[in-house]
């Protein structure tokens, strides 16, 4: 067994040695040198199209075969909407039902009756079947296969061909994409851990913030080629100035490094311990992010002055913020929080908007970890996005906070075409506000007592 | 790999509930992707936190009698926890209630009667009413409803007032309740097809 082994000993080592060789400068040509220098050579968008008529044709086929078995086919709708609403108002619902019921004069006529519960039976029930904000805690369904079997809800109707080349994508995401999508995001961190130190070292001043900047750049553009996103900006005309506020939908952890790797920002977060804090902890000697504590995140007044702190000063870097607080599944926007929207700097709105086709991005906290969707990310087919810069807006005379935050979400879901919800993104862990229920019960309420004012009147 | 559901629906099944209920293939097949999405315990039934979890059921003032609804009668008065749970059968069940009704349907057998008919849809509606589940409503029952209905607007005289006069208007053998043939009688003008039901996408 061993003599059989021996010659081939040699030829395995010196194949091995070789294609690493190889691989090692096809990485280096083809990927870190254009992030160094922020060009690229187009393969990415060469890939994607590939990638789209594969999709396209495996849908067909999935058509196919449903029709032979005679079957439907499960057809996600992508915005959800199962049910025709009703458009009325409630008291013009609860008009209607009355009228249809009696025959009597409307305007003295509107005083309890049975039927009034079928108004709140109806909402109620059409809220069962499909109501605007659980889903956008849960992945967006697609309406074609992506050849992901985590997306696919059709797979009865798969043929040999369609499972060919599902094993085949299988193999080239996991057998090669991923470990060289790992192999790079290993650099990128660790290259930007080690070069914010250096840089670190040098004394403050305007090297310290070029290089500073340099750097940054260089090392999320390796993590973005890590991730195999295909980014494409618009109205970079808009980009956030210093001593700026610049506000985005929040999707996942990744809008960091999409945004980052086209412009300079001040980082606001947490302090985490581990590789999150080594991390933290290197970038901010290279250029003043703003980290907490865990015992400052809950001092509002502390964090709030920190950060007009931090935009009064021009030489320092925008400020980037979440205002929603927790990932939503790219369909909509939900509440923005309105502690940033309070310190008066001007806004830059920021729209991100993920195709889902090839990988989704959506962060699921409930069901995945951070390491457990960092490789799902990785061995998706990649990352496609659209990211949008808004012009910048002020807060206006005569408006609260709250007016303009709801401003600046309006603006950034019309651009990145997302439902604008009031709802708080919080009701993904927390349970609704019973104020909420308390306003249906009082407009209800206007409705009867209001009437028996003008039975006493009349 | 499982973010979708833990258990697909079987074809059999399909007819099944398609039988029971009268909805349609895709409709089932969207529903019940509706209701693992709800099910968090990832089980194959609901409790009653799925649905409180809704917001927008969360805040109807009537939420809680409504999700009552889809929950089997005799366990009520045992359970002290309310750990009863719902599958998808009594899931569609219940939801069946609110199909629209259609011409064609009016002229099948008339011995099984649809979920969807009109008297069902007022069972429906006359079962929120009875919080006791004794077949009436009385004033008792009449009044913690509207109380919910309005929360703390409205003074407990008024509301009285209110419910005295609704069972007055209602009652036709004087025993101050309201059993169900006085309701449908009450609501016979209503047009109950139309106000109890949800139109659906195709």
């Amino acid at each position: 067994m061993e003599l059989f082994f021996n010659p081939f000993d040699n030829l395995v080592c010196i194949l091995l040695g070789i294609s690493f060789t190889v691989w090692f400068t096809l990485l280096l040509v083809f990927i870190i040198v254009p992030a160094i220098f922020g060009v690229s050579f187009g393969i990415r968008r060469l890939y994607m199209k590939t990638l789209l008529k594969v999709f396209e044709w495996a849908t067909l086929r999935i058509e196919r075969g449903a029709k032979e078995k005679n079957h439907l086919l499960y057809k996600p709708y992508s915005n959800g909407k199962i049910i025709l609403g009703n458009i009325c108002s409630k008291d013009e619902e609860i008009k209607e039902i009355r009228r249809s019921g009696s025959n009597k004069d409307l305007d003295s006529a509107t005083e309890f009756e049975l039927s009034d519960i079928f108004y709140f039976a109806r909402r109620g029930v059409e809220s069962i079947m499909d109501d605007e904000v659980t889903k956008r805690f849960t992945a967006e369904e697609l309406k074609s296969w992506n050849l992901l079997t985590r997306s696919n809800y059709n797979f009865h109707y798969i043929s040999l061909r369609l499972t060919v080349l599902w094993g085949l994508g299988l193999l080239i995401r996991y057998g090669f994409l991923l470990p060289l999508r790992v192999t790079l995001a290993f650099t990128g961190v660790g290259l930007l851990v080690f070069l914010t130190s250096v840089v670190g070292l040098l004394p403050n001043g305007r090297m310290k913030n070029f290089l500073s900047e340099k750097v940054h750049l260089m090392c999320y553009r390796i993590c973005v080629r890590a991730l195999t996103a295909i980014i494409t900006y618009h109205d970079s005309e808009n980009k956030p100035k210093n001593g700026g506020i610049c506000v985005a939908n929040h999707t996942s952890p990744i809008d960091v490094i999409i945004l980052a790797s086209d412009g300079c920002y001040a980082m606001v977060g947490q302090i985490h311990g581990g590789l999150m804090g080594v991390i933290q902890r290197s970038m901010v000697k290279a250029c003043p992010h703003i980290w907490f504590e865990r015992s400052e995140v809950k001092d509002r007044h502390l964090v709030a002055k920190r950060l007009s702190d931090h935009v009064e000063d021009k030489s320092k870097l925008p400020i980037l913020i979440f205002p929603e607080g927790t990932c939503i599944n790219n369909t909509s926007v939900m509440m923005f929080k309105k502690g940033s929207f309070e310190i008066g700097a001007t806004v830059y709105p920021v729209a991100i908007k993920y195709d889902p086709r090839f990988g989704d991005a959506f962060w699921n906290s409930s069901k995945f970890g951070m390491v457990n969707y960092l490789l799902r990310m990785m061995s998706s087919w990649a990352i496609v996005c659209s990211v949008w810069y808004l012009p910048p807006m002020s807060r206006e005379e005569g408006e609260d906070a709250v007016q303009f935050a709801n401003r600046v979400k309006a603006a950034i879901a019309r651009q990145g075409g997302l439902v604008d919800l009031l709802w708080d993104g919080g009701l993904k862990r927390a349970k609704v506000k019973d104020t909420f229920k308390e306003e249906q019960q009082k407009l209800y309420s206007k409705m009867l007592v209001g009437t028996q004012e003008d039975r006493s009147r009349s | 790999m499982g973010s979708r559901a833990s258990r697909l629906l079987r074809e059999e099944e399909i007819e099944e509930i398609k039988k029971e209920t009268g909805f349609s293939h895709s409709q089932i097949t969207r529903l019940y992707s509706r209701f693992t999405s709800l099910d968090k315990g990832e089980n194959g039934t609901l409790s009653r936190e799925d649905f409180q979890r809704i917001p927008e059921l969360a805040i109807n003032p009537l939420g809680d009698r409504i999700i009552n609804a889809f929950f089997p009668e005799g366990y009520f008065v045992l359970v002290i926890f309310r750990e009863d749970q719902v599958n998808f059968r009594g899931f569609m069940r219940t939801l069946a209630h609110f199909r629209p009704i259609e011409d064609n349907e009016k002229n099948k057998n008339p011995a099984t009667e649809p979920l969807n008919s009109r008297t069902n849809k007022l069972l429906f509606a006359f079962r929120l009413y009875d919080l006791d589940r004794d077949d009436k409503i009385s004033r008792d029952e009449l009044l913690q409803v509207l109380r919910m209905m309005v929360g703390v607007n409205i003074s407990d005289e008024q509301l009285g007032s209110i419910a005295d006069r609704t069972i007055q208007e209602a009652d036709t053998n004087g025993d101050s309740c309201i059993s169900f043939n006085e309701f449908i009688k009450v609501l016979e003008k209503v047009d109950v097809e139309q106000k109890m039901s949800i139109r659906f996408l195709h």
